[in-house]
């Protein structure tokens, strides 16, 4: 039986909005204080959704350790207290939390292979979150 | 379709032991989990419900209804035991968090008389939840849902 697996995570980073392709008069009309170039930072809340057959002989969908093991290795360490502009996939791409979101689905997409990987969600504060589902044309 | 959801709190014990495997098994794979004397949660259950809006109630459900058959079908059995000894699903079921949401479903798909069961959420704390949709569903039907 098909069971959804939600595991949620924290992660400080700071960031500035800012992007090459536009003007600085643009960068600030489009970013708003967000394109303030000292950067500022939020408390990120992670939520990474699974999903695949309970296993019978452990009531599981994927063991928690090893989903909490890759997610500490390869998202916390990467992302926990960085400047997400100083960071190589952020160098063009606008750390926008909508970037960081398929960012994060696509480290998981690659590596994590315990369980279906169904979405990636990221609280940037308690008032706006984010979320991928992977692209439509790759999804089951 | 409109999509209801009503929230319970319970708190219980449990571990996680199969017989089936080593006790050098059972302690690599669930870990401090395998403790036998247990240890406790206090769970949220969400109960998602659907159906059309009545036109003469204005409701999917009858709440009080819904309230009482998820007390008596699930508070009353689960809240304060011992999970593993106590409720008949985990003498031969482990009771992981999938485990405790798919008897949740079970216990309520029959028992609702109105509205049809959608989703069973089983937090076991804030950072960690289980969704359940059923027997037959891939899990399709989340596309549908109002939120998330």
């Amino acid at each position: 039986m098909k069971a959804h697996l939600t595991r949620r995570y924290l992660f400080s980073a700071s960031h500035r909005l800012h992007s090459d392709a536009m003007s600085g008069e643009e960068n600030l009309t489009t970013y708003g204080k967000c394109n303030n170039p000292h950067g500022h930072g939020h408390n990120y809340r992670l939520e990474v959704t699974v999903s695949g057959p309970v296993d019978q002989r452990t009531g599981m969908v994927c063991n928690l350790v090893d989903l909490d093991g890759f997610i500490e290795s390869e998202v916390l360490s990467r992302y926990n207290l960085e400047n997400l502009n100083t960071l190589p996939e952020f160098a063009k791409n606008v750390p926008t939390t909508e970037n960081l979101c398929v960012e994060i689905f696509e480290i998981l997409q690659r590596g994590f292979l315990h369980a279906h990987l169904e979405r990636v969600r990221i609280e940037e504060t308690m008032m706006n979150s984010f979320e991928y589902s992977g692209r439509a044309d790759l999804r089951k | 379709m409109v999509y209801l959801t009503r929230k319970a709190e319970f708190s219980a014990s449990h571990y996680y032991h199969n017989p089936d495997f080593t006790p050098e098994e059972n302690r690599r794979i669930f870990g401090k989990c395998n403790n036998p004397n247990g240890h406790g949660h206090n769970y949220t259950l969400e109960v998602t419900v659907k159906g059309e809006v009545n036109p003469r109630s204005g409701f999917v459900v009858d709440l009080k209804q819904l309230k009482e058959v998820m007390h008596r079908e699930v508070l009353d059995a689960m809240d304060h035991r011992f999970l593993n000894k106590e409720v008949p699903e985990f003498l031969t079921r482990i009771p992981t968090t999938e485990n405790l949401a798919i008897a949740i479903w079970q216990r309520l798909e029959t028992k609702l008389q109105q509205a049809k069961l959608h989703r069973i959420r089983v937090y076991e704390t804030p950072d960690l939840f289980v969704d359940f949709y059923g027997e037959n569903s891939e899990g399709k039907a989340k596309s549908k849902e109002p939120t998330s």
